[in-house]
């Protein structure tokens, strides 16, 4: 049977725990997207082939390889070339560069659809380039890319739990050491299993909320 | 009102312009005076290069040989070194050029009135207020004062282009370029925005108007020019392009209008 006095004793280490993954995850998430964006513009503007073949490599290999085997190779690997990172900032940094490609190619698949004559309005009128970007072309792009972003950072979410391998002290993590001490493997991988889909419903609600603002002169409204 | 437009018209002059797509000539050593003040109708079959040369005027196209000038500043490029102009210098001639473009090119998050008032703010830097009262003036100029809160979803084609229209004019441009701007339009529509391009017209404003409607050329327009391959073939007065073209090429394209256009009912 599910024993709930373990959560007396356990029950602080999984609240940090908890707290831990979430700002992995927020973390993560916001600079994987800030570096995802700062590629998929470079990616437009530069045209020079040294660096379109750079960047190009860049989000092969990223996606090309597991998060778990960048993770070892930035914690495990990396002070042999002369980076070392703590478990947290090593997961933070990991997290980032993981993430980066995925929201590059959002962004940049994004920033294409947006009509050229919406920018060309723009440019037409004397706009300075940072304001076609701020006024037009994000808020454009974002109808389109919205539901995609919300996907990726809900992906973002699960993968935390691989900071576990590199010791971090997130909620896997902590259910890992109350399930070795007390073999109580029932009730951890519940709360497990609650939080995260918990967890995601959460910023699915926030995600499906920020697609309404977003996409509201689409609606029948004015 | 504070948005007339007669004062200070700005000319263009274009002197042998050409421009290349690769091997393709898209224009061919085009020269051409547009007088302030002004409406100079670009006419001719589509794929002529009409578009191209007016996208020339504000350089939204590069061209590649020749010059342009607004009254008498070369743009594009820097008039002596011929190197291209820094952007920012590019820009401020571009807020005295208007454009007006055929699929109206709206914003479609913002509202009508924002739609408007957007350029004042991030380029002319006005405040909010202030730019949004130009904005409303605008649009109540071009008969559509009541639908200022409207997003472009919620407008016919032809009240869309009447906002773009309102943006350009809120600018107070010097000059305003008119790409087919009814072509994208239902037939019923196409009155309303000719209306208030006729509205400019009388007050003043220098035009350049790539368009299909003979009718408004010929009867709206001072200068009309006719372009083929690229190539400008014939400019003149209205009277002289409609009336008895010299050239064999206009002959057939207006011929090819006509019969387009012309319908007989037989009586049963």
């Amino acid at each position: 049977m599910i024993d709930l006095s373990l959560f007396q004793q356990y029950g602080p280490a999984l609240l940090r725990g908890l707290g831990m993954t979430i700002f992995c995850w927020l973390v993560g998430t916001v600079f994987a997207m800030a570096l995802g964006f700062v590629l998929a513009l470079v990616q437009r503007s530069v045209t020079a082939w040294p660096v379109q073949w750079l960047l190009r490599g860049y989000v092969e290999f990223i996606r090309g390889t597991p998060f778990l085997v960048q993770l070892f190779v930035l914690y495990y690997g990396g002070p042999m070339l002369g980076l070392r990172l703590d478990a947290l900032p090593a997961g933070l940094l990991g997290l980032t560069i993981y993430g980066s490609p995925y929201f590059a190619e959002i962004f940049r698949a994004g920033l294409n659809a947006v009509p050229v004559g919406q920018i060309e309005a723009a440019r037409a009128m004397g706009f300075p380039p940072g304001a076609i970007m701020r006024r037009v072309m994000i808020p454009v792009m974002l109808v389109s890319a919205l539901p995609a972003l919300v996907n990726f950072s809900i992906i973002l979410t699960k993968e935390t739990v691989i900071l576990s391998m590199i010791t971090v002290p997130e909620i896997m993590f902590e259910t890992q050491t109350m399930m070795a001490e007390t073999f109580a493997f029932a009730e951890a991988t519940l709360v497990l299993a609650l939080f995260f889909w918990v967890f995601v419903e959460a910023i699915s609600r926030i995600g499906r909320r920020l697609e309404r603002r977003a996409t509201h002169y689409l609606l029948d409204r004015s | 009102m504070a948005l007339t437009t007669t004062t200070n018209a700005a000319s263009a002059r274009l002197e042998n312009v050409s421009k290349f797509y690769g091997e393709f000539q898209a224009l061919r050593d085009v020269s051409l005076v547009i007088p302030p003040g002004k409406v100079t109708c670009l006419i001719g079959p589509s794929g002529s290069g009409k578009s191209t040369l007016l996208r020339c005027i504000n350089f939204l196209e590069e061209y590649d040989r020749g010059g342009i000038w607004i009254d008498d500043r070369l743009i594009g490029y820097d008039a002596v070194g011929g190197r291209r102009m820094a952007p920012g210098r590019l820009r401020e001639m571009r807020r005295d050029i208007g454009m007006v473009f055929q699929q109206f090119n709206l914003w479609p998050h913002m509202t009508a009135l924002q739609n408007v008032a957007e350029g004042l703010e991030r380029v002319k830097r006005l405040p909010r207020a202030q730019a949004q009262r130009i904005a409303a003036e605008a649009l109540a100029k071009v008969g559509l004062g009541d639908k200022t809160g409207n997003h472009p979803s919620r407008l016919s084609g032809g009240q869309q282009q009447r906002v773009a229209i309102a943006r350009a004019i809120a600018m107070q441009p010097r000059i305003m370029l008119f790409d087919e701007p009814t072509s994208a339009l239902d037939p019923e529509l196409v009155g309303e925005v000719l209306a208030v391009m006729k509205q400019l017209a009388a007050e003043g404003m220098t035009m350049v108007v790539v368009t299909h409607e003979m009718g408004f050329a010929a009867h709206v327009a001072d200068r009309v020019a006719f372009m083929e391959r690229g190539e400008l073939v014939a400019a003149g007065t209205p009277a002289e392009i409609f009336g008895n073209p010299a050239d064999a090429r206009v002959r057939a394209f207006l011929q090819s209008y006509h019969d387009r256009n012309a319908f007989d009912v037989q009586a049963g």
